[in-house]
């Protein structure tokens, strides 16, 4: 019996190991291209895909071919634990790209700080970069930017009393949370503050309650997924006429369609270059990089492109762009590398990283936008 | 000769599966698998005392795993309890709990007990998501460093994160499947079976049905938390995800897979289900499938779960 045990287990370990490969750089990668979150992780993986085919037409990174090692935790961070460790111990990864979720990134930061091999989060949580943890990095914007973005256009707009409405997934509260803690910088007063439950379908009884809240001047919705175009629809219908802000959670074409062109008309929110390439000026630096990224991916993939697939984007050109500046593939250059990041235009926004800054961008990465006509209008 | 029992037969290749196995490991990638096997062998070693000997099926264990697990993150932060006490602590809650929800519940048969035992899980899972304040909802909650290995470090026994994580658990698994063995034995055992067998004529012959029951619940749910936080403790991170319910289908599936009557069984069917999608990364898209294939082709062609089919094929073949 021990042996025919033994001989099992030694086959399926036997098994394990076949998978790997000989390669000059390899980059690793873990994401959630299935599972609650494949919405995210799906555009990631299949951006990550393209790109190694990509940087290898072009040559590679200082002559040598990059392989990518991708794998799909499903969203669940004890498989992402697991695939890290993988990437690191047994693939031999120098960096890692990935961590759809703020779990799974949490999950595989403590196996690469451990090992002291950098990684690109794909994942929007402050905690991922802060407090700064010597070898984690990451692309997307915080929820605490996209308050400050709203609150400053507010501030131009001379508001002072706003309401909340926000949804209680981990998204709405996230934000909420942040809005609160940075609304007193601009002299912005939070006078209603309402939740719903993101499986709501009728959300009336809360903004019914903001409206009538004194002095209000402005709505802002921190939501995700589709409680934000049932909040915007309700707004129309009970003809609330004050300005009315959504978040960069529901920045997508998807967002317009759900809610209804009437109803989402004259809408602001923050998004990123990536949802209006057109519209960029032509001296923009970020025009040709969104352009050709859209290009790219919805002729390989023939879906549209979106913010998430952006990160993945931005995280996988920060990475060889650090190896090309170190001119060497060892961990702990590419991490040095990368926090001297300087100027690097992404999807996102400009990064440029510090000792102290492992995100790298500033407000100017957000561009508020106004839904006219069904379309985005930039806001000057 | 001395005529080796099973139980001790089983104690030895488990002891010996554990020692011997890293002596083959090409990268410290595998003793993380061999961790993560050994903690999901513990989970479904309680499974097969509350299913296999007694006959109950529970759908909500990852219930008591998801307390065993955030006990070891909250405890040390709120409480100052070190961490290896609050999962003690966590076990202790577990017990109660199960104590609790299992009297009611357990009166309960069939697949009515199925999904009371689901409502628990659920409802375990929806307060971890849902109190934020506490256990910081869904994106989950970093868990404080158990400390055993600097301990083991100053003693001169240096180990690697994952080296360590795979002997300590595979000490945990090889202690919870002596208690489970030998609980099988034991009169308790022998009720436990006895009333699988059928309830009346275990009332009949003098025990008491809805006693033994609750205990095997109980015993069960303390694998179950003792489990959660182990991962919790070697992830150092988690999520409520712990206690979803495909986590605990997951459970039960490893249990019935490899043979839900027998521990060594049991075990091999942890080991295949947390190996396969790591093997499977290839083709990860087929995963669920390949796994959906397998249950099925197990449950038509070897009822009694793959090891116990197996040796049984074996030994005729001896004969």
């Amino acid at each position: 019996m021990k042996k025919t045990l033994t001989t099992t287990a030694l086959g399926l370990l036997a098994a394990l190991g076949a998978t790997a490969a000989m390669a000059d750089i390899k980059i690793g990668a873990s994401v959630s291209a299935t599972g609650p979150a494949a919405f995210l992780g799906d555009p990631e993986a299949k951006t990550l895909e393209m790109l190694v085919e990509e940087t290898n037409a072009a040559g590679g990174i200082n002559g040598e071919k990059v392989v990518l090692v991708l794998y799909d935790d499903g969203g669940d961070p004890n498989k992402a634990r697991t695939f890290a460790t993988r990437l690191v111990e047994d693939d031999e990864v120098v960096a890692i790209v990935g961590g759809t979720t703020t779990g799974t990134s949490m999950s595989i930061l403590s196996v690469t700080e451990d090992a002291e091999v950098p990684f690109v989060s794909l994942a929007g949580a402050i905690d991922i970069i802060q407090p700064v943890k010597p070898f984690t990095f990451k692309t997307p914007h915080t929820d605490r930017m996209a308050c400050q973005k709203i609150f400053e256009d507010m501030q131009k707009r001379g508001f002072t009393k706003v309401g909340l409405i926000s949804g209680t997934d981990g998204f709405g509260a996230s934000m909420q949370a942040q809005c609160k803690d940075v609304v007193s910088d601009y002299g912005i007063e939070i006078v209603a503050d309402e939740t719903y439950d993101p499986k709501d379908s009728d959300m009336t009884a809360q903004l019914t309650k903001i409206r009538n809240a004194e002095g209000i001047q402005a709505v802002l919705n921190p939501g995700f997924g589709q409680g934000p175009s049932i909040v915007t629809r309700n707004y129309k219908q009970l003809g609330i006429e004050l300005p009315f802000y959504q978040s960069h959670g529901v920045a997508s074409a998807g967002f317009i369609e759900l809610a209804g062109v009437e109803a989402a008309e004259g809408v602001r929110l923050p998004g990123n270059a990536l949802l209006i390439p057109e519209l960029l000026a032509d001296g923009d630096v970020q025009k040709p990089i969104v352009t050709a990224y859209k290009a790219a991916y919805e002729a390989k993939t023939g879906q549209p492109v979106g913010t998430f697939g952006g990160y993945a984007h931005d995280g996988w050109h920060l990475v060889t762009d650090a190896i090309k500046r170190a001119g060497s593939a060892e961990p702990q250059a590419i991490r040095d590398a990368l926090e001297a990041t300087s100027g690097l235009a992404g999807t996102t926004g400009i990064y440029s990283m510090s000792a102290e800054d492992h995100l790298g961008l500033d407000l100017s990465a957000f561009r508020m936008l106004e839904i006219r006509d069904g379309k985005w209008a930039l806001v000057e | 000769m001395m005529k080796i029992s099973p139980k001790t037969a089983t104690l030895l290749v488990l002891t010996a599966l554990v020692a011997i196995t890293p002596f083959f490991f090409p990268s410290g990638y595998y003793y993380r698998v061999g961790a993560l096997i050994f903690v999901n062998g513990l989970a479904v070693t309680g499974i097969v005392i509350l299913t296999g000997y007694a006959g109950q099926i529970s759908l909500g264990h990852a219930g008591f795993a998801g307390i065993g697990g955030y006990a070891c993150a909250l405890a040390p932060v709120h409480w100052g309890i070190h961490p290896a006490l609050a999962v003690v602590l966590g076990a202790a809650i577990s017990a109660g709990l199960a104590y609790l929800v299992g009297r009611p519940i357990l009166r309960l048969k069939g697949y009515y007990l199925g999904v009371a035992t689901l409502g628990f899980g659920i409802l375990v899972s929806m307060v971890l998501n849902n109190e934020r304040d506490l256990t910081r909802g869904p994106d989950g909650i970093e868990v404080p460093e158990l400390g055993l290995r600097a301990v083991l470090k100053d003693w001169g026994l240096n180990l690697s994160n994952g080296e360590f994580w795979y002997y300590f658990c595979g000490l945990f698994l090889i202690v919870g499947a002596w208690i489970a063995l030998n609980l099988h034995s034991s009169p308790a055992g022998r009720a436990l079976r006895a009333l699988h067998g059928s309830e009346v004529a275990a009332r009949t012959v003098g025990i008491d049905v809805p006693r033994m029951k609750l205990q095997a619940f109980v015993i069960s749910a303390v694998y179950a938390s003792v489990s959660g936080s182990l991962l919790a403790l070697q992830n150092k991170f988690i999520t409520p995800d712990v206690a979803g319910f495909m986590h605990s289908i997951e459970m039960v599936t490893m249990a019935v897979l490899g043979g839900v009557g027998s521990v060594l069984g049991a075990i091999f069917g942890a080991g295949i289900l947390t190996l396969l999608p790591q093997v499977l990364t290839v083709f990860a898209e087929y995963e669920q499938m390949v796994l959906g294939l397998v249950m099925v082709l197990v449950m038509i062609f070897l009822r009694e779960g793959l090891l116990p089919s197996i040796l049984r094929r074996l030994r005729g073949r001896g004969e």
